[in-house]
């Protein structure tokens, strides 16, 4: 590709990160020393340069995690190394919040400002921090090349950080040789100040809370907090790698019909039947396959897939292996967001080992079968977690959705044909071999089988993941996680994530199964349940999902674009009381906007914007009697 | 693949390059031959950066390298070429390392192109002026066309040859005769058979010899033979090399007459000028693009001024030349040509033309679609005659090497934004010219102590200019690069060589050897015109 780089090279830092990712340059024609016996008479480039298009994310994050910033030397550096248009590379940089390319100090606090944490004590922090340490400045100081000192720090607002059971929560990143990516639970005043000011590197923040710790009859959670999550013989004496021999044993059509006699559904939020995707994908000719694990759990209120990769990663490495068997794939992918260090650092771990031991790799278990993965980190963009938007992620492309058809199963990661299953989905998956799938059908209900994690925080007693046999209700689970927190009661409930909607907490009796949502007019979602209580200011909690979906809307199409501005304007307007016309003709608005961007946004985030703040509106009435003019 | 050979289609050929990116993009293997790592280049999959008119030894290095490799396509060669052992005998002393030595390009990386162009299911080899530019202009060609009779990747679809055509009707002027050996549609004017029914259809004598080309008659008014001349779009006055030698023999001649859209330098010579009209708007007619394919055009302004159809221009000079041709129109004289070339356009009414969207050549009737590719014959059984020849094409050196006094090689092109001498695109602005500049290694402007921008002074045998330096990673140390679209500013053509190639008359554009040296002295004047006149914020 003919690129227009700028006059301007890399540091000797940011090259040696960049070098540490890619390996080092070829020539003087894609970022090396120019020499003249080597480079004056030949290039290589075209096909084999472009096709490390799919490093640029990493490549750019190496620089991120190394400097704290993304120069233009950098910039200039990648691009050359990779063959890829710097006005391109740009909008991919830009395109995730957690990537900067003005220059930002390596220390950064990232507060999760969301609807839980900030009902749950964050407002406290984030007001303490911007009287001491001023507003928060992403862009930070000035828009040329200043001179950051090791010492600066900044902090930042954040949209959900998925530790919502321990809420509040803070993401402390310190870039450099050894970068520091840590997330912290039980945030107070003085432990952000501590983080932001460098007292304080959160060491011990590895620790996982979980309510139902040990107790008989769990499924998915059986091993978290119970078998070592970073031994693999720890893992095997549990049970593990059974399910993969017993896989080989029945051969790739049989795993296949165990899976679709299971009756699995996808636990991502789209309920998908798992056994269907992998049998389109196992019959399609076109090869390669590849298999992604979609890890990037970023809708507000979930945190179940972090546990499992925290607490259980070697059997999401083994429910992997065993799809990408079935489906004939080679290459794998686990997509986890960039705001789970822990969670990156236990899968990467679990993965090394496996292939260690000759379970990843060439011929697994002495079968003529090879398949390995890679760990794709996110770069903090809610948008990822959508299906096409995760390919164009890994592919080095801003994280857009694609249109659909072709949908993933013909035409996926790099074109091909690709499964995609969220962390949640391929936990079942041992399950059903070791079972069969007739066994795992008979759990729960006729159209939801087998157990479910919900991820029960706000204002309830012991807030945490909590796996139940589908067929329990609302109030069942409440119940389980001890209720709302002594002396509150419940105002609503958010059921299924900022794409879900608010209940009444008259409704408790919704049976929690996909059908039983359905019928109650809801959804499960991604196994959110957020109860708030009478203290929460509701007003304030629909202002910061409507702010979520405006700044996580990816821009592409007009209806999602537009219509979650002016969504948030509507809202604020409500709040403030400023309404255009009666508090009614900006309720007819709001409704007119989210039924445009319902009917005509490209991918499940536009088209949900306005779930859940239509049912705080219809179903939970919360400007009824208020507001009013 | 697609062979790029002295070709930067990127900048010069952009709309076709559209359709190679197309191609890249489904996966199909680019190889570039280019002494400068141009924007084409850098799209290539290899890029073989060999000496300026070395191509000859590349080409028959692959030949014997493939015909080693046990990779030549002998079923083709039997069946549908001569010559080949003579071939295969020239070609054996062009070893990989001989190849190496003349080219640069180092062995291995010859070796992987010839055998992935022996190898591929479908290749073709696409070239313009870096191959034809050169005193051995021919040969340069046939050295290429012998690659593909080895291979045989030529008269099947996806493989064959390709010269690009620079503009729009290029393959049209060819078409209709205007070339100096070739009656329309590529007769012989030497055949008696041939000028015997142009004789009867236009009721003269024609001569039975060859006329001369653009270089021959510069030539021919040096000797004093060629008097008086009738030029139509064109501007030799700046478009030919040794620039200064050219002007004065335009100025020389008893009577120069142009026809033109614009009033070129060479207009400004003539004693008359004949206002002509945009022939892609103000007229009707047709063209022919780089695949033959013959479209309409249509008018849709009428001329400016006093300008005229060219057709009514020639007639009406034909009329007071004794001639009454009439007032014929566009269509008419279509149908002249496809009665005078029924072999290649009888099938091309005009009514075709428009439904088919163009039809290319050859259609010899009215059933014919058109060929999409040539040369198919080859592939027939038995073989359509006459068999392919091989050339015996040997490496000659470009007249001109670098010695101590003129240590660099210049090579002249063209860039993206601008157009040949400027007449049609001088007017205009563009954010990516940067008007004429010296384009030299970085590595040669450190040696010189040259920095970007400033003014450097080139000198060959033939002539002195100055111009601004651009540091250009593109180029390697030893070989530098100017345009000639800035004539009016910097008069490259002083500097390039008038050795000609006698077969085909271009001359060697792409390499002669000069010297450059930094300007200090604050008092030179044209270059900082340039900079003024090239500035796009300020404009002319």
């Amino acid at each position: 590709m003919d690129l227009k780089l700028l006059d301007v090279g890399p540091t000797d830092e940011e090259r040696e990160a960049i070098d540490a990712r890619l390996g080092p340059p070829a020539s003087g024609w894609d970022g090396g020393e120019r020499v003249a016996q080597r480079d004056a008479h030949v290039a290589f480039g075209g096909h084999s340069a472009r096709a490390r298009r799919n490093e640029l994310l990493p490549a750019l994050q190496a620089v991120q995690s190394r400097v704290g910033w993304i120069s233009e030397g950098a910039f200039n550096y990648i691009c050359a190394r990779l063959d890829v248009p710097p006005a391109d590379a740009w909008g991919v940089a830009t395109f995730y919040a957690l990537l900067a390319t003005t220059p930002r100090p390596k220390r950064v606090l990232h507060v999760c400002d969301d609807i839980c944490c900030r009902t749950r004590g964050a407002r406290a922090v984030l007001e303490r921090l911007e009287a001491t340490h001023g507003a928060p400045h992403p862009r930070a100081l000035g828009n040329g090349h200043v001179d950051l000192s090791d010492t600066d720090a900044v902090w930042l607002p954040s949209p959900c950080l998925g530790m919502c059971d321990e809420a509040p929560a803070a993401l402390l990143t310190v870039a450099g040789e050894a970068p520091v990516e840590r997330l912290v639970g039980g945030l107070t005043v003085d432990r952000a100040l501590a983080m932001l000011e460098g007292r304080d590197n959160a060491e011990n923040a590895a620790r996982i809370p979980l309510p139902q710790r040990g107790q008989t009859g769990l499924r998915l959670l059986a091993r978290i907090g119970v078998v070592d999550p970073e031994r693999l013989d720890a893992y095997r004496a549990s049970g593990g790698y059974q399910a993969l021999r017993r896989a080989f044993e029945l051969g790739r059509e049989g795993v296949i019909r165990e899976v679709l006699d299971s009756k699995l559904l996808g636990r991502g939020g789209a309920a998908f039947p798992a056994g269907r995707k992998w049998d389109a994908v196992a019959r399609q000719p076109e090869r390669p396959h590849y298999i992604i694990c979609n890890a990037d759990e970023s809708e507000p209120g979930t945190f179940k897939d972090r546990v499992l990769m925290e607490g259980d990663p070697f059997a999401l490495v083994e429910a992997m292996t065993i799809a990408a068997y079935a489906t004939g794939c080679e290459q794998g992918f686990f997509y986890i967001r960039g705001e789970y260090p822990l969670a990156i650092e236990r899968v990467q771990h679990a993965i090394d080992e496996a292939r260690a031991r000759g379970l990843l790799g060439d011929g697994i278990l002495g079968q003529p079968f090879r398949f390995d993965i890679e760990v794709r980190k996110g770069a903090g963009a809610y948008i990822c977690g959508e299906e096409t938007a995760v390919f164009n992620s890994i592919e080095g492309f801003r994280g857009e959705p694609r249109n659909k058809p072709p949908f993933p199963v013909q035409a996926g990661l790099f074109g091909k044909p690709t499964v995609i299953n969220n962390v949640e989905t391929l936990a079942n998956v041992p399950f059903i071999m070791l079972e069969g799938g007739p066994a795992f059908a008979k759990i729960g209900t006729a159209q939801s089988t087998g157990s479910k994690l919900f991820c029960v925080c706000g204002s309830v007693a012991a807030p945490g993941v909590y796996e139940v046999t589908f067929g329990a209700t609302l109030r069942d689970l409440l119940t389980l996680a001890g209720g709302v927190t002594a002396g509150h009661t419940a105002q609503c409930i958010l059921l299924g994530g900022a794409a879900g909607l608010f209940i009444r907490p008259d409704e408790l009796d919704i049976a929690l199964t996909f059908e039983g949502a359905r019928a109650a007019k809801a959804t499960l979602g991604s196994g959110v349940v957020m109860v708030f209580d009478e203290t929460a200011d509701m007003g304030d909690v629909l202002r910061r999902v409507a702010a979520f979906f405006r700044d996580e809307s990816c821009g592409q199409c007009v209806p999602c674009r537009v219509g979650t501005v002016r969504q948030e304007e509507a809202l604020h307007r409500l709040a403030v009381k400023k309404t255009r016309g009666s508090v009614a003709d900006e309720l007819a608005l709001l409704d007119e906007i989210g039924v445009a961007m319902k009917d005509a946004s490209i991918c499940g985030l536009g088209q949900t914007a306005y779930s859940a703040v239509e049912s705080a509106i219809k179903r939970c009435g919360i400007f009824d009697g208020r507001n009013a003019p | 693949m697609i062979f790029l050979w002295g070709a930067n289609a990127r900048e010069n050929h952009p709309i076709f390059f559209h359709h190679v990116l197309k191609g890249i993009n489904h996966g199909t293997r680019l190889y570039v031959v280019d002494p400068r790592r141009t924007s084409s280049a850098q799209w290539a999959d290899v890029w073989l950066g060999l000496n300026v008119g070395a191509d000859i030894a590349l080409a028959n290095a692959m030949a014997r390298e493939i015909i080693h490799a046990g990779l030549a396509n002998t079923a083709f060669i039997e069946h549908s070429t001569e010559g080949f052992e003579a071939y295969r005998a020239l070609v054996e002393p062009y070893t990989l390392e001989v190849a190496q030595r003349i080219t640069g390009v180092p062995a291995d990386v010859i070796r992987e192109a010839a055998h992935t162009y022996a190898r591929a299911d479908r290749a073709i080899i696409c070239w313009t002026l870096g191959i034809t530019e050169h005193h051995n202009a021919t040969d340069n060609v046939l050295a290429l066309i012998n690659l593909a009779l080895v291979t045989g990747h030529v008269g099947r679809y996806g493989s064959g040859l390709n010269p690009l055509r620079g503009q729009n009707n290029v393959q049209g002027g060819g078409d209709m005769g205007a070339i100096p050996n070739k009656l329309v549609g590529f007769q012989d004017v030497l055949d008696d058979e041939i000028r015997g029914r142009f004789d009867r259809a236009w009721n003269v004598t024609l001569q039975p010899n060859y006329g001369w080309t653009v270089t021959e008659m510069l030539q021919a008014m040096d000797r004093g033979e060629l008097t008086s001349l009738y030029c139509i779009g064109e501007n030799p006055a700046q478009s030919e090399a040794d620039q200064h030698h050219a002007e004065q023999l335009l100025r020389d001649l008893d009577h120069l007459v142009v026809q033109d859209i614009f009033l070129t330098k060479t207009a400004e010579l003539a004693d008359v000028v004949l206002p002509a009209t945009a022939s892609w708007c103000e007229a009707e007619g047709t063209v022919t693009n780089s695949e033959r394919r013959v479209q309409r055009v249509r008018k849709a302004l009428e001329p400016p001024g006093d300008a005229r159809d060219e057709l009514w221009i020639i007639s009406q000079v034909a009329r007071r030349l004794g001639h009454d041709w009439g007032t014929p129109n566009a269509e008419q004289v279509w149908d002249e040509v496809r009665e005078m070339a029924p072999d290649m356009f009888g099938g091309m009414t005009y009514r075709r033309l428009e439904e088919l969207d163009g039809i290319q050549w050859p259609c010899p009737n009215e059933q014919d679609p058109g060929a999409q590719f040539l040369h198919a014959r080859l592939w027939a059984d038995p073989v359509g005659l006459p068999k392919a020849a091989f050339s015996l094409t040997e490496y000659e050196p470009p007249v001109e090497l670098p010695d101590d006094e003129y240590p660099f090689t210049l090579t002249t092109g063209r860039r993206l934004d601008s157009y040949n001498t400027g007449v049609q695109t001088a007017g205009y602005t563009s954010p990516l010219r940067r008007g004429e500049t010296l384009d030299i290694a970085p590595e040669d402007a450190r040696r010189l102590d040259i920095g970007d921008g400033d003014l450097v002074r080139i000198t060959s045998r033939r002539g002195s200019i100055v111009a601004p330096a651009h540091i250009d990673t593109s180029l390697r140390a030893g070989l530098v690069f100017m345009t000639f679209h800035f004539q009016d500013q910097v008069r490259v053509n002083l500097l390039t060589i008038d050795a000609t190639d006698p077969r085909s008359g271009t001359a060697e554009f792409k390499a002669c050897a000069v010297r450059v040296e930094p300007v200090r002295a604050p008092d030179e004047a044209p270059a900082r015109a340039l900079h003024r006149h090239s500035d796009p914020v300020l404009g002319d």
